[in-house]
Order: C-alpha cells, then sequence, then structure tokens
C-alpha cells in the first residue's frame, strides 16, 4: 500500500478531505519537472544576459548596426548614429544606459504575453509546476486581482511592441548602407538583422491580442471578409507563438551579441557587397 | 416494509437519451412535473454515438425533397413492414424537430447559402441528414441537455429552485413500472403508478409516483457479443414494459451494422459510420474487387449503379447517375460483407476492408471524417488517411420493441405507459435506415412527452395509488443477488458469477441468433436461454449497495434474457428472411409475411417469472395482422415496385 | 498476438479512505487502459467501481488518472506503457471520491447551470436561421467537447484550492460562455446580458492563468487556451480595460 488508509486531514487541495485519500502531491511517472526546468534557465539566461547588456551602455553601434536593446535610442548620452533612430528626448539628466528607457516596451509586451505568462506562471511561480501536479501555494487568485490583474494591458504593450518593430524594420534597411552611409551594402549582420526582424514581427503579429483586434472579436466574419483573411493568417501565426517567442528571443539576444562582438573589435563584420 | 425514498411527480421519464430528454422537455413545457431517471451521467447517454446525421427532408440541399419521399423512402427501407402511420408522421415532423434544435442553440454543419447541410445516407434518395461533421448525436443530446438546463434556469428564476418542475436523477436504474391494484383504487386497475429505481451511487431505493411514465432506454444491444451499444444497452425498457403487461412488437429484427471495427480485440464492434461510405468510401475484398456490385438485390436493381465508373460519377452528379451499390440499406450490405468473408475473401482479421484513403485528399479525409480518423488513430493505430481500414457486421440497432399507438406514443393496453426511440417499436418496419433513428428521437420522443403530460394531467385529481406490496417485492427482487446461495428455496447449485452468465448469453445470442439465423440453432439457443435462465436466479454478488457493477449486472440479466428470448422465439417464428432478419432455411422475402407482426407478451402476465421450470419460457407470441396502408400513401409507389412487397389482396383492395 | 501479465496499481476505497490495491492482470495485444479494469472486475474484483459507457472516446464517462495524468482510461492504449512498468490508476483527484474510481462530478453540472443558455433571436422563427460556416467554425470546435471534465479535474485552480470552486467555472463553462459569445445569432446582449464582462465578473475567468493544462489534457484535442479562454479574455478587457473601445462604444450608442 502506497497511501494511508485513513480519511485525510484537510490540508486543502487534492489532499482535501472528500477526495480520495492520496498522500503523494502527484503521482506522475513521466520527467514533468523537464519542461518547467528547461523553461526556466531558457528564460533566467536571458535575464542575465540582457541585464548586463542593457545597463552596460557601450558596445551598442558598429555602423551601419545599431543594437535591437539600444532602439530607437532616446537620451542625450546616445552614440551618434547617422540617420539612425537616435533622440535626445531624454536630456543630459539621464545618465543610465538608454537601453532601460526603450526596453521598457518590448519587456513588457513579453512579460504580458499569453505564452510567457504560461512559461513564467509554470516555471518560476509553480502556478502549477506541470499538469495534474500540486502546487506550493496556500492560496491563490489569479489574475483577479492587483499586481496580475494588470496582465490585461496586454494590448497596450502590443501597440508599442508594432512601434518598436517598425523601428528594428527601419535599422534592418540601415543595414544595407555602409559604414559610410552609401547604399548597397550587406554584411553578416546585415543577414542577423535580416532573421531577427521576421522572427520579432511573427512573434509580435501572432500575439493573441493582435489576433482579438484584427478579427477575433468579430461574431460575423462572414460580414467581414478581409478580416476573416487576417484573422485566418494570425491564426496559424499563433498557433506557433511560443516556437516563435523563443526564436524571436533568441534572435534578439543574437544581433545584439553580434553588434557587440563587432563593437568591441572582436571581429570585423564580414561583408558580402 | 423495505426503507424507501418517495416522491410525487406527473411525468416520470425512463432513459436521458435524445427520446428521453426530448420527452422530458415537451412535458415539462407543457406544465407537467417531470423526472427524467437515467442510467448514466446526465448527457452521456448512449445517443452520443450517432455519428451520420438527423433525416429530415428539408429540401435545403435537394429541392426535390419532401416529406413523401422521405417516407417513400423509409418503407423501402423497412420493407414495407413499418407501422405506416408512424412513418408517416416521423416523415412530415422531423423538418420541425431539427429546426427546433438550432432555437435551441444546436450548431449544424452549413449550407452555402447558410442553411442546414445535409449529406447522402443509405437508402436515402436525396441528400437528407443534418449532420455536424460525424459526431451528429453529440450535437443532439447536448443540446437538449443544454434546452434542459435553460428550462430548469427559467424555473429557478421563477421558484428559486432549479428542480421543482424538472429534475435529472442520474444513474439510477429502474427495476419495475409500478401498476396499480383493483383493491387500492375503486377504478380501474392496471393503470401505471410510478417506478422503482435504485441509485447506483448507494445503493439506496426510490418510488417516484407519477400517473405517466415514458420508457426511453433504447435498445438491447448488450444481449450480443460483437455490438456497437454500450453497457446500458441491456434492455431494459423493453422488459419493464413486457413486466409491466405491454407486448413487444417486431422483435425478430435487429440491424447488424455493416461497418463495426474488428480489430484490435477490445474493440470490436465500435462503429464505424455509414458517412465513409456517404462520402465516397468504398468496399473491397482481400482480392482488391468492390464486390457489392454483386449484391444488388433485385428489387433495388433500378436504383443502384452497375459499373464503378457510373457509381463513382454519381458523388458529383447524383441527377444523372445511379447511387454506388455501398449506399444500400444498412442489411444488404451486412449480410454481403458476411458472405464475403464466409467465402475466404475477408481481410486479415475477419471482415472486409472500407477505403476512404485511395477515394479523398489526406486533408479531405480529416475534416470530414475527423471522429473516425481520430478513432482509428488511438484505437487501432491505423492511419485511415493512408490505409484501408477493417470492416465486419456488429449488432446495432433493434427494430422491434414496445408496441404503441402512432399518434400518442402509448403503449398498448397499458394506461399510462408510452415508449419513444429505439425501444418503441413499428416505425422502422423489419429495418432501419441510417438517420432515421435521431429523427425517430425527435418525433417521438415530443409526442410521448406530449401525451404523457396531457394524460397526467387528465388524471390530476384521482391518481392510481402505489401498493406498498409492489414496492416491498420488488425491494425483494433487488436485493435477491446478494442472498444468492446454494440450495435455497430448492435451487440447486453454487452461486453464479453474473459476468460469466452475460458473456454466456451474449455467445449465444451472437453465434445463434445472429446474423444469418436456422432454426435449429435458434432452438438450441432457446435451449441455453432457458438454462441461463435459471442460473442468473443464483447469480450472486460482493461487496455491499454502494456502486457495486457486479449486483447492477445480476439485476440487469433479467432483462436481457427476457429480451433474447422474445428475439430468438420471434425469429424462429417468422419463416422468411426480411430486413434485419436473415434465415437461411428460408432465404427469400415472402409476401405473406408482409402484414403480419409477432407479438411477445409474457406468458404469466401475473408477472412472476417461470424461471424454475427451464422448459417453459417465460414469452407467448402472437400474430397480428396489420392495418392496411392507407390509399394515398400507396399511391406514392408505383404499381410494379408494389408487387415486390404486398400480396395480392392487398394490391388489389 | 501476445500476452503478458501487467502490475496494476489501483485505488480503492471510499469518502472513508482508502488506498492503492496491487494487482496483477492479463493484457492482450491491442486492449486499452478500461479494458485491463474491466478484467479486474470480471476475475478478480467484482465490485470494482467504474464509470464507463462508450468505450469509443465520444462520452467522456470513463475519466482517471493513469500514472498521475488525467486521461480516458478507453483512450488510453496498452501499448503505450512498458511492459515493466507498474500502472497506477486513481479516481480523478479534483473531486470528492464516491467509490474506486468513481467521483462525485456534481461540481461540473452546478457550474453548467449558472452560464445563462443560448437566447434565440426574437424575430427569427424556426426554419428561418441563417448561419455561414465560417461564422459557426469556431462555435463548433467548442461542441465537440465531450465534457470528461479532464480540463475540469486538471485545473490547478479548483484542483489545488477547493475555495475557488464556488468563484470558478472552471475551463469547460468559460469555454461554453465563449461557445454563446460567438455564436452568430446569440441574442444575449439584446435582452442586457453582456457575457463578456459576466465571464469576468461572475464565473471567475480572471482566476484562469493560462497555463494551459486544460488544452493539454483534451481528449478532443480542441485548443480550449489558445480558441476559447483567451479570447474570452481579450473580449472582457474590450469591456473592462481598453477606454478606447469603451468611449468608442459610448460614442456610438449616442450617435444611433
Amino acid at each position: 500500500m502506497a497511501t494511508g488508509t485513513e480519511p485525510q486531514q484537510n490540508s486543502g487541495g487534492v489532499r482535501t478531505t472528500a477526495r480520495a485519500a492520496i498522500t503523494a502531491p502527484h503521482l506522475r511517472t513521466d520527467r514533468w519537472w523537464l519542461a518547467p526546468a528547461v523553461t526556466a534557465a531558457g528564460l533566467l539566461a536571458f535575464v542575465v544576459y540582457s541585464t548586463w547588456r542593457a545597463f552596460a551602455g557601450a558596445h551598442y553601434y558598429a555602423a551601419p548596426y545599431v543594437s535591437p536593446f539600444y532602439s530607437p535610442c532616446l537620451a542625450q548620452n546616445c552614440k551618434d548614429m547617422p540617420s539612425g533612430p537616435n533622440a535626445d528626448l531624454f536630456g543630459s539628466w539621464w545618465t543610465i544606459s538608454p537601453a532601460i528607457i526603450i526596453l521598457v516596451f518590448p519587456l513588457g509586451f513579453r512579460l504580458t504575453c499569453y505564452y510567457y505568462r504560461k512559461a513564467y506562471y509554470r516555471s518560476f511561480w509553480a502556478s502549477p509546476p506541470a499538469c495534474a501536479v500540486a502546487e506550493p501555494h496556500r492560496t491563490y487568485t489569479g489574475e483577479t486581482r492587483f499586481p496580475l490583474i494588470l496582465q490585461n494591458a496586454h494590448r497596450y504593450f502590443f501597440y508599442a511592441a508594432i512601434l518598436v518593430a517598425g523601428v528594428l524594420t527601419y535599422d534592418t534597411v540601415l543595414s544595407f548602407r555602409d559604414p559610410h552611409e552609401n547604399w548597397g551594402h550587406m554584411g553578416l549582420g546585415t543577414v542577423v538583422f535580416l532573421v531577427n526582424i521576421t522572427l520579432i514581427w511573427a512573434y509580435t503579429i501572432s500575439c493573441h491580442s493582435c489576433r482579438h483586434i484584427v478579427g477575433g472579436k468579430l461574431k460575423h466574419f462572414s460580414k467581414h471578409p478581409v478580416r476573416y483573411k487576417a484573422w485566418q493568417f494570425v491564426g496559424r501565426l499563433n498557433a506557433r507563438h511560443m516556437q516563435l517567442a523563443w526564436a524571436s528571443l533568441l534572435s534578439v539576444a543574437l544581433a545584439d551579441f553580434y553588434v557587440y562582438l563587432v563593437a568591441s573589435g572582436v571581429f570585423a563584420d564580414p561583408r558580402f557587397f | 416494509m423495505t426503507v424507501v425514498d418517495r416522491q410525487e411527480w406527473d411525468v416520470v421519464v425512463v432513459g436521458a437519451g435524445g427520446a428521453g430528454l426530448r420527452a422530458a422537455i415537451e412535458a415539462r413545457e407543457r406544465g407537467a412535473r417531470t423526472a427524467v431517471i437515467c442510467k448514466s451521467l446526465f448527457g452521456k447517454a448512449h445517443t452520443v454515438m450517432a455519428e451520420g446525421g438527423i433525416a429530415a427532408a428539408m429540401a435545403n440541399a435537394n429541392e426535390h425533397d419532401n416529406w413523401q419521399v422521405h417516407f417513400r423512402d423509409t418503407l423501402r427501407g423497412g420493407k414495407f413492414l413499418n407501422q405506416w402511420r408512424m412513418a408517416e408522421l416521423h416523415a412530415q415532423e422531423a423538418p420541425d424537430r431539427v429546426w427546433e434544435l438550432e432555437t435551441w442553440g444546436a450548431l449544424f454543419d452549413r449550407t452555402k447559402d447558410g442553411r442546414i447541410s445535409q449529406r447522402n445516407f443509405g437508402g436515402h434518395e436525396y441528400p437528407r441528414l443534418a449532420h455536424v461533421g460525424d459526431r451528429t448525436g453529440l450535437e443532439l443530446i447536448r443540446t437538449l441537455q443544454q434546452r434542459m438546463v435553460a428550462l430548469q434556469q427559467e424555473d429557478f428564476r421563477e421558484t428559486g429552485d432549479y428542480e421543482s418542475r424538472l429534475k435529472v436523477f442520474q444513474e439510477c436504474t429502474v427495476t419495475r413500472v409500478l401498476k396499480d391494484t383493483a383493491s387500492g383504487s375503486g377504478t380501474a386497475a392496471g393503470r401505471v403508478c410510478g417506478v422503482f429505481a435504485y441509485e447506483r451511487e448507494s445503493g439506496r431505493f426510490l418510488v417516484l409516483e407519477a400517473p405517466a411514465v415514458v420508457v426511453a432506454t433504447g435498445g438491447i444491444g448488450k444481449s450480443f457479443k460483437v455490438t456497437s451499444n454500450s453497457w446500458e444497452y441491456t434492455g431494459d425498457g423493453h422488459a419493464l414494459a413486457l413486466l409491466a403487461g405491454a407486448r413487444l412488437v417486431n422483435m425478430e429484427f435487429v440491424q447488424f451494422h455493416p461497418t463495426g471495427m474488428v480489430w484490435p480485440p477490445s474493440v470490436k464492434g465500435i462503429l464505424v459510420t455509414e458517412s465513409v461510405r456517404g462520402d465516397g468510401g468504398v468496399l473491397r475484398n482481400s482480392e482488391g474487387e468492390r464486390f457489392m456490385f454483386d449484391y444488388v438485390p433485385d428489387v433495388f436493381k433500378e436504383k443502384y449503379a452497375e459499373s464503378e465508373e457510373e457509381a463513382d460519377r454519381w458523388y458529383d452528379d447524383p441527377d444523372t447517375n445511379r447511387r454506388p451499390p455501398e449506399l444500400l440499406p444498412r442489411d444488404e450490405v451486412a449480410r454481403a460483407i458476411n458472405s464475403e468473408v464466409k467465402a475466404g475473401r475477408g481481410s486479415p482479421h475477419g471482415g472486409v476492408f472500407l477505403d476512404v484513403s485511395t477515394r479523398m485528399p489526406a486533408e479531405v479525409i480529416r475534416r470530414r471524417l475527423p471522429s473516425m480518423y481520430h478513432q482509428f488513430k488511438e484505437l487501432a493505430d491505423v492511419d485511415i488517411t493512408a490505409e484501408a481500414m477493417e470492416v465486419g457486421p456488429t449488432c446495432h440497432y433493434v427494430m422491434g420493441g414496445v408496441a404503441v399507438d402512432s399518434d400518442t406514443a402509448a403503449a398498448r393496453g397499458v394506461p399510462g405507459l408510452y415508449a419513444a426511440g429505439e425501444v418503441a417499436g413499428g416505425m422502422h418496419g423489419s429495418n432501419r435506415l441510417g438517420g432515421n433513428s435521431l429523427s425517430d428521437l425527435l418525433v417521438f420522443g415530443r409526442r410521448a412527452g406530449w401525451h404523457a403530460a396531457e394524460y397526467a394531467q387528465g388524471l390530476a385529481y384521482q391518481r392510481p395509488p402505489v401498493d406498498d406490496a409492489q414496492v416491498d417485492s420488488a425491494a425483494a427482487e433487488a436485493l435477491r443477488p446478494f442472498s444468492a446461495e446454494a440450495g435455497r428455496e430448492g435451487e440447486a447449485g453454487p452461486p453464479e458469477n453474473p459476468y460469466t452468465l452475460h458473456q454466456e448469453l451474449q455467445q449465444t445470442m451472437n453465434d445463434l441468433v445472429g446474423i444469418i439465423r436456422r432454426e435449429g440453432e435458434m432452438e438450441q439457443a432457446l435451449h441455453k436461454l432457458a438454462e441461463l435462465r435459471v442460473r442468473a436466479r443464483r447469480a450472486g454478488v460482493e461487496g455491499h449497495r454502494q456502486f457495486n457493477p457486479g449486483w447492477h449486472l445480476a439485476l440487469d440479466l433479467r432483462n436481457m434474457l427476457l429480451v433474447s428470448e422474445c428475439v430468438a422465439r420471434a425469429a424462429l417464428e417468422r419463416t422468411e428472411s426480411r430486413g434485419g432478419h436473415t434465415r437461411e432455411d428460408h432465404p427469400t422475402m415472402d409476401r405473406a409475411w408482409r402484414n403480419v407482426n409477432l407479438l411477445c407478451a409474457l406468458a404469466d402476465p401475473t408477472g412472476g417469472l417461470a424461471a424454475t421450470d427451464p422448459g417453459r419460457g417465460q414469452i407467448r407470441l402472437t400474430r397480428e395482422s396489420t392495418d392496411p396502408i392507407r390509399p394515398d400513401l400507396l399511391a406514392l409507389f408505383e404499381k410494379e415496385e408494389l408487387v415486390k412487397y404486398l400480396a395480392e389482396e392487398e394490391l388489389y383492395e | 498476438m501476445s500476452s503478458y501479465e501487467a502490475r496494476f496499481k489501483v485505488w480503492r476505497g471510499d469518502e472513508q479512505g482508502g488506498g492503492l490495491e496491487d494487482f496483477s492482470v492479463e493484457v492482450n495485444d491491442g486492449e486499452v487502459v478500461l479494458d485491463i479494469i474491466h478484467r479486474l472486475q470480471s476475475t478478480q474484483a467484482p465490485d470494482l467501481a467504474v464509470r464507463w459507457n462508450c468505450k469509443a472516446g465520444k462520452c467522456g464517462s470513463c475519466s482517471a488518472e493513469i500514472n498521475g495524468r488525467p486521461r480516458l482510461m478507453c483512450m488510453t492504449r496498452m501499448s503505450v506503457f512498458d511492459r515493466a512498468e507498474t500502472i497506477t490508476v486513481t479516481p480523478l483527484r479534483a473531486f470528492p471520491v464516491i467509490r474506486d474510481l468513481v467521483t462525485n462530478v456534481g461540481f461540473n453540472y452546478q457550474k453548467a447551470r449558472e452560464v445563462p443558455a443560448f437566447v434565440p433571436p426574437a424575430g427569427v422563427g424556426p426554419g428561418e436561421y441563417r448561419m455561414t460556416q465560417e461564422d459557426v467554425d469556431r462555435s463548433q470546435e467548442f461542441r465537440k467537447c465531450i465534457e470528461c471534465f479532464l480540463c475540469q479535474d486538471t485545473c490547478h485552480v479548483v484542483r489545488d484550492h477547493e475555495e475557488n470552486k464556488a468563484a470558478f467555472a472552471g475551463p469547460r463553462f468559460l469555454m461554453r460562455i465563449a461557445e454563446l459569445d460567438m455564436h452568430p445569432l446569440d441574442a444575449a446582449a439584446e435582452t442586457g446580458l453582456d457575457r463578456k464582462r459576466t465571464a469576468q465578473d461572475e464565473h471567475g475567468l480572471g482566476y484562469c492563468n493560462i497555463t494551459k493544462c486544460c488544452t493539454e489534457v483534451c481528449p478532443e484535442g480542441i485548443k480550449i487556451t489558445d480558441n476559447a479562454l483567451i479570447p474570452l479574455k481579450e473580449r472582457a478587457v474590450d469591456r473592462k480595460y481598453d477606454p478606447l473601445v469603451w468611449l468608442g462604444s459610448k460614442i456610438r450608442r449616442r450617435s444611433s
């Protein structure tokens, strides 16, 4: 007998008195902990890396490439980027890294993203750690009250993310200029940027809020054929939202790291033409 | 006296499938306080297994369709044995019953112009089945369930109690319909006065007193080994009605669905929907031949294609081509498959091949037959988009059932008893067309609820009382399996395992009263049934009354044995082959039998089961001539066709 | 064909207590867990309580937890397990147990009653309903639900927090609200019932933290989270948290 035969004490959850008397918090025999563990490791790695890079305030520009962490660059202390996305909206009083100003938006977008919510609720909060595995918390109110009720603001971050993605697209266009601002250039960095911006757009467009806004909110698709098509397209991307979330997270870190390597002089950007 | 919980209701509906729920909704809407009793959880009834659709001549897919054509198809399918008035009402009212579902929230598949899409099915001249992919039964049951809840919400707003006028007693089994006795009432005795039931969960007994009882318990498939039916299909309603003095009609007609799964063994019998063939699936034998072309009977020769080319053209152009023989009525297809397997041209696991993989692109298959794709993938590890399915006949439906009045669904001879759905007989004659079952549930479920409510309300101040002695004997009968022991009341032999008895019963019915029947075998079956009946008296169970499946089965055995005997006796008596009754020793249809119904009644009408004497059966059989078909309905057919079915004197009346 | 002896642990007991009992039982080719439970019933434990019905994954009766995962017993093939593995079968652990593998799922029926029914449109009679396929597709996906209640069982909101049962309808019934809200002809709004708002205010949509276990266990493969719950959350945002939409609807109402 693996479990006791006494009715259990009412200790909440699966051990509530009236339920089948099984003391184990779960009886799963598969490696259920693997997915949350990998997720936690992946997210932690990104947090560590991005914190370092965001606060560094250096090696983020190597003409024509600007790190996506620093674009648009909105403080006086930004590096000068010819026709690049910089404007000194924040004066000399802003002394820390200019990345902080803009990173709030993509960070907010990803923090409130329906996929990332699942990922970190499971892997960091263990709420729940995996399906049918008891969570360690005594009480649970979900997203019904502050602060988690703010998750409902996801769509505003989506709007902001569209703008940021627009700027990054501009950066990618500029990467077709050489360091002397002449058009007709393409380096390895350009390729890295192209891949990154494609994934960023795919991730942004595949967002659940976007799916709702383009058509999901409608009651009659038949009366809005164009929006129906758009909804179907977003829906197909949305089915891959998780994969796109990871791919774009990785690509944005790689794009930044590439700029760092070139800017810090580790190697020169290989040029195709 | 046994302690039982007693409650008063106006109408009690036994069974919560399509017919039962539709009856309950109708009764409640007409003002009767209605209780529904079901063996499973609410919403799990066997109706969910219906896949193809609801037949109703709405003429959405083909404008030529109308109720007359539907009526004609139904009679042809039933080989003119149908209780024609039922078939008429059914064909006339089915469209309204389907449309009504939409107002309760059902979502059928749609045509381009936004109406309900209709699909082809065996035996139907035009595309006629309203459907939702291949899960129409689920849609039907869920819609009715949600309609019940909607009514309960209305009651809650008015009375503060969801269950004040409509209540579901789920996981309860009825073991007896109670009737009043002469001494009790002063008026005519023999009227229904309630039901005796037990709660499966607690084992507690329950008496629901009501002047009107609707049985809507479905079929009898669990008496057969290979069946598409669930455990609930133990013929409860058939037996309850018999025990209450009603008669069963047409019990020899049992439909074997041509396409059940044959492998793996644990799912043998589970249904492969006819839509597979309606949408283009073809049957082949082990030699790769589309054998159905060899099995078109004379009466159908003009209606079915003679070449594969013509049959294939029909899917796109049904107006100028004839339909493929795969879409013959179910009895024909089932017999054909049986013959192919016997001739040694079967598939590895003893069926034939049903192939859609070479007929449609994989993605179309997945869209149109999602649950079939799912079912084969999950249960048999077969990808139906890449390989053929193996299928064979499986016991699917009993055409026979309680003899009822066509218009009111009232059981003949038992005031206050009503029957609707599969448990009622007559509607489908000797063979039911696919799709006609769901429409039958709705049309006659509603009629049963309507007339039961009206009857109950008519008796408002003189309800027949419940006789305590009957309650006591019902309780004693239900408790019997707990005290089964050797030597009691002179019964010799050790206690019997109900599971073993059930398996022997299923094997007997499958082997000896199955799809092809022979006189000697059926006599043998009757002997075996008698032996089982004696042994079933000693069926014993362990444990206590709380959710004890062994006990439940021991009680269900009584019903299965009664019903099996009806099937065997009627099948032995009818010396012809027609629809769901095929005699190897009488292989042709005999026009002289066309207007003969066989009625089964309890041999001992006092209700005592003659169990101790194996030689004597429990069932007495009588013959009855059916009413002549009304001339205006006969006029819907060509003379040449009628000649094949009707006796000379019927034709020239 | 080959058969072997498998080791099973099956929870037996009732609300008074109980435990896992060991069994050794024959398994044949092509069988599913429910077959094995039935074999136990007919050979070793005739009073072993289990709910089942269609045996084909269509009725949703035989829900249980197999090796700790909520599944339908009839759709769990024995071939997915290693022959040496001990297979543990317990009742659903989010609901009160009745006996052995049977639980009291009354919670779900109670929640079903709390969701206001479909409201038929005024002035559209039976037979006059016109809806296009693309308009019914979404709700049809949700109507595939067989009400096995595995999603309700696995959802940590109630599984791990009994006290939330009063306030939270659970994935199945939030999906039902989404189904009705997306129904092209549902006229609830015309009667003053705002399903989007009540989903959040009365049925506990906010408790859902979209961790997707409901979708993971759904035997019908319904994308409960992505297609029902998240769209419903977005619809609730329209009503409750989006000033632009709120303003827009105010202006439109005034001008019309």
